[in-house]
């Protein structure tokens, strides 16, 4: 028997605004059929609003069908006796990590549902006990939950939820507010619960890497169920699935074209070695070349080790000083010079949290910032608007140091915009424009001028002129991180640095916003500085790469250079892009191919380039 | 920030943090009402050897329970100017118009002391006590009225998730600042309606999220099958052990002996003093 069963499952609600009386009617869910057998690990996909949520809550029956029925193991979740059993049987995983947790340490968290329940006493620690052992959280038992990193406090939610022992266990994109290790956590905990205890698992997610191991996938567009099939079926439909406005893994997408190219690589592949294998066996008929590919090869690795020995030297010193775009002698936009900050300064909690940074930032670059959670980056950025004080070294704004007392901080503020993460949180008046206009008024602008300068910061963020008088409440997810970042915008920064902006957000919502800074950078002269998780994002956009980790600017060059050291980069947890590590497996198994390449289309080429060659030599 | 937590818990392993939560509030309120009772220097000798054994038997350094008297200090030297100048009786010593007498001096010190072993007493109950503790003393201790359809539990899981949630949200509260002040947001400068009119990007932001936040908690709690007090077990039922017994017996001893210097206090050796 199917543990969730729907049929002709439909859902819509009344939207009221004000003015008009009549309320608009919106389907989430037209009509949707879905079985999903015990055991299985299902994923959801879907662009912001497709309705994946809106189904979620109906399989734990927090929300009820206004059509149609759905069964979870058997029971009609709109008979209300059946109500807590149903949820007992399927437990739910939200996406914020802060808003699900009640308890106030966490093993209390963890048996809050049993409490619920009414199981007794005892019985209640043995599940904890068990529920927090699965997730590997029984060192942390005693803690409070405000100071867990965000995988753990997902791990302490799932283990609330697996202490009900539900059969299945639906997770909302639990992992979209993480960072990569908290994901990688997350996912493990996920996965181990299926394959080891048999629990049927619903993941949605935004995220196309954490599909590759479901059994099935869902692709859902406009509240109906559009694809379903298993991951290389989904998968090998890379243009289709670029139509719902989400994305495929690298990988597979490098295949895809490989196959449109006319090579025989099938277009579903899922893995790195499976596509390591495709195109080595491309390669292969070119035998007489394996010299020729052995001498390349070991030409290529020779030229890499000198120069990892170049910049480990410099390393040691002026932390690689190497920066691009800067010109000695030249004054440059922004700067810090040896530049520390201790939290708690001058208590016997102080800790270092920046140590002798010396960064120059120029006009019209594209820098992105990568590190660890806790390794810096947001206290460094703090810096370069004069938010958080040096406790030692200097922080220049054209030469000047900011802190000097004749130093005006608010119009530094005007120059040097900071977006905050999720800074749709910001966002307060009851029109769009009148939001924006919010920075330029401060900055003593009469109306007129304030509304021309938000104008034109929201044509730059690409919100149409329609929405204008729209209350910033009412729009999508992506619509307000524009918003948010056109108030910031407004004020006509030449610098505008960004923490992680695309968290939380769909693919094309993603690809959005980093084209829209693109943009920015090239057509306005802006410099950006983004701050992100992603290597590949910083692969595709940034002109220059700065590492921080631990406090310390490890690295500062082209994105091409700093990726040359990825066992470096491994090693303080920081990873290199997919495709770089796939030209050096490539390189390693003897094709002769530059590991340089860091983009799907840099690899597509070098590879093709490879290819080539081949063909005409034999 | 996320340190944050109201009544500022002191982890130890004293025999005072190991009583029950509902034992220590029943404490604190006897304390209290022998504190009031007592009449006579020797009264105020007795009361003074309870706060200090129990300030030792607490095993919190005194300089961190001492420290819970600086935010009182104001009322403190108002309420002894007060009696002290303005409790008629026979002068000791006058200043123009300002006059001290006998009566005021006995006075200024008995609410100086009052008040001081009332806020030490008590923070001795906070600093060896989680809120959580407190808050499932207090709903134990008020289950009865229920039946008066007092919502009890209601109360107790309100006051437990508040504390749960004051650091998030005081976190918030500066992320939003910050925020604000990077679009030139000055909450610093201009007048009290001025710096008024500029929380208001702070406030309406911290109360969305606040919205948001309580509809998403409410979800998690409904998806974990919350339904309110009515057939909940619990995790960490309180049960009184035997040292909870015996404190009861010690309160009820202190309780005596107040009241024992309520009546004869003042007809004890140095009973007229204070």
């Amino acid at each position: 028997m199917s543990i969730i069963k729907a049929r002709q499952l439909g859902f819509q609600y009344l939207k009221y605004s004000d003015e008009e009386k009549e309320p608009e009617k919106i389907r989430a869910i037209n009509s949707l059929d879905l079985d999903v057998e015990p055991g299985e690990f299902i994923a959801v996909l879907g662009h912001n609003g497709s309705g994946k949520s809106t189904l979620a809550k109906h399989i734990n029956a927090l929300l009820l069908p206004t059509s149609g029925t759905i069964w979870i193991d058997g029971r009609n979740t709109a008979e209300e006796k059946e109500l807590w059993k149903i949820r007992q049987k399927a437990g739910m995983v939200f996406q914020n990590p802060d808003n699900q947790i009640i308890g106030t340490v966490v093993e209390e968290d963890a048996g809050f549902g049993p409490e619920n329940l009414g199981v007794p006493t005892e019985d209640i620690w043995k599940r904890v006990d068990d529920a927090l052992t699965k997730v590997g959280m029984q060192a942390f038992r005693e803690k409070s939950p405000n100071r867990l990193s965000g995988g753990q406090k997902q791990r302490v939610a799932i283990a609330g939820v697996v202490a009900m022992r539900p059969q299945c266990i639906v997770l909302d994109e639990p992992t979209a507010m993480l960072d990569p290790d908290g994901r990688r956590e997350v996912l493990k905990v996920v996965r181990e619960l299926n394959e080891k205890e048999n629990v049927t698992v619903i993941l949605i997610t935004h995220y196309m890497e954490e599909v590759v191991w479901a059994d099935r996938v869902y692709v859902m567009d406009k509240g109906d169920l559009v694809m379903t099939g298993t991951p290389r079926e989904i998968f090998a439909q890379v243009d289709r699935l670029k139509g719902y406005r989400l994305d495929v893994p690298e990988v597979t997408e490098l295949a895809y074209k490989l196959n449109r190219a006319g090579y025989p690589v099938a277009p579903d592949l899922l893995t790195e070695e499976e596509l390591r294998g495709a195109i080595l066996a491309l390669a292969e008929p070119g035998a007489e070349n394996a010299m020729e590919t052995v001498g390349e090869a070991a030409k290529a690795a020779g030229e890499e080790t000198e120069e990892d020995a170049a910049s480990a030297s410099g390393k040691t010193g002026e932390a690689a000083g190497t920066g691009v775009g800067d010109s000695r002698g030249e004054i440059p936009l922004l700067e810090t010079r040896r530049l520390c900050h201790d939290y708690g300064a001058g208590t016997v909690y102080a800790s270092r949290a920046l140590d002798d940074i010396s960064v120059r930032i120029g006009h019209g670059e594209f820098i992105a910032l990568i590190g660890h959670t806790g390794s810096g980056k947001s206290t460094f950025i703090q810096h370069l608007n004069g938010l958080l004080k040096p406790t030692a070294g200097e922080v220049l704004w054209e030469g000047c140091d900011i802190t000097d007392k004749t130093f005006d901080i608010r119009n530094l503020r005007t120059r040097v915009g900071l977006v905050f993460q999720y800074p749709e949180h910001q966002l307060f008046e009851t029109t769009i424009l009148a939001d924006v206009c919010f920075g330029p008024k401060n900055q003593g602008l009469d109306k007129a001028a304030a509304e021309a300068k938000a104008r034109k910061a929201l044509a730059l963020t690409g919100i149409p002129e329609s929405m204008y008088e729209e209350s910033p409440f009412d729009i999508s997810g992506g619509q307000k991180r524009r918003v948010a970042i056109a108030g910031v915008l407004a004020m006509n920064p030449q610098v505008l640095i960004l923490d992680e902006p695309t968290a939380g957000l769909d693919p094309a919502g993603r690809d959005d916003i980093l084209d829209c800074l693109k943009a920015l950078q090239t057509e306005q002269g802006i410099t950006i500085l983004l701050v992100t998780h992603s290597m590949e994002d910083a692969a595709r956009y940034a002109d220059r790469l700065l590492v921080i980790s631990d406090g310390r600017l490890l690295y500062d060059d082209t994105p091409r250079q700093v990726f040359r050291h990825y066992k470096a980069l491994e090693s303080i947890g920081l990873a290199a892009p997919r495709m770089t590590y796939l030209m050096h497996e490539l390189k390693a198994a003897g094709l002769p191919v530059s590991a340089e390449a860091m983009t799907v289309d840099e690899a597509y080429h070098e590879i093709l380039r490879v290819l080539e060659r081949k063909s005409s030599h034999a | 920030m996320r340190d944050v937590t109201l009544g500022q818990y002191y982890p130890s392993d004293s025999i005072l943090h190991r009583l029950d939560a509902r034992v220590k509030f029943l404490g604190t309120l006897i304390y209290i009402v022998a504190l009031f009772l007592v009449k006579g220097t020797l009264g105020y000798v007795f009361m003074t050897a309870v706060l200090l054994t129990l300030m030792v038997l607490t095993r919190v350094p005194f300089r961190i329970i001492l420290g819970g008297l600086k935010p009182l200090t104001v009322i403190l030297v108002v309420t002894v100017l007060f009696n002290l100048l303005l409790t008629p009786g026979d002068e000791i010593f006058r200043f123009g118009f300002i006059s001290i007498t006998v009566q005021g001096v006995q006075v200024a010190v008995r609410m100086a002391i009052r008040l001081m072993y009332l806020v030490l007493g008590s923070s001795l109950m906070t600093l060896t006590t989680t809120p959580n503790q407190l808050t499932d003393g207090m709903e134990k201790l008020f289950a009865p009225l229920s039946r008066i359809h007092v919502p009890v539990h209601e109360i107790a899981m309100m006051m437990s998730i508040a504390l749960r949630f004051i650091p998030i949200l005081m976190e918030e509260t500066d992320k939003i600042r910050q925020a604000q002040i990077a679009r030139g947001a000055d909450f610093e400068s201009g007048s009290f309606l001025r710096r008024l009119k500029a929380m208001i990007p702070l406030l309406v932001p911290l109360f969305v999220s606040a919205f948001r936040r309580a509809n998403d908690l409410a979800m998690a709690m409904e998806s974990r099958c919350y339904h309110g007090g009515d057939g909940r077990t619990q995790m960490k039922p309180l049960r009184y052990a035997a040292r909870d017994y015996t404190a009861y017996a010690v309160l009820l001893v202190l309780l005596g002996i107040s009241i024992f210097f309520r009546i004869c206090g003042a007809s004890l050796p140095g009973g007229k003093l204070i």
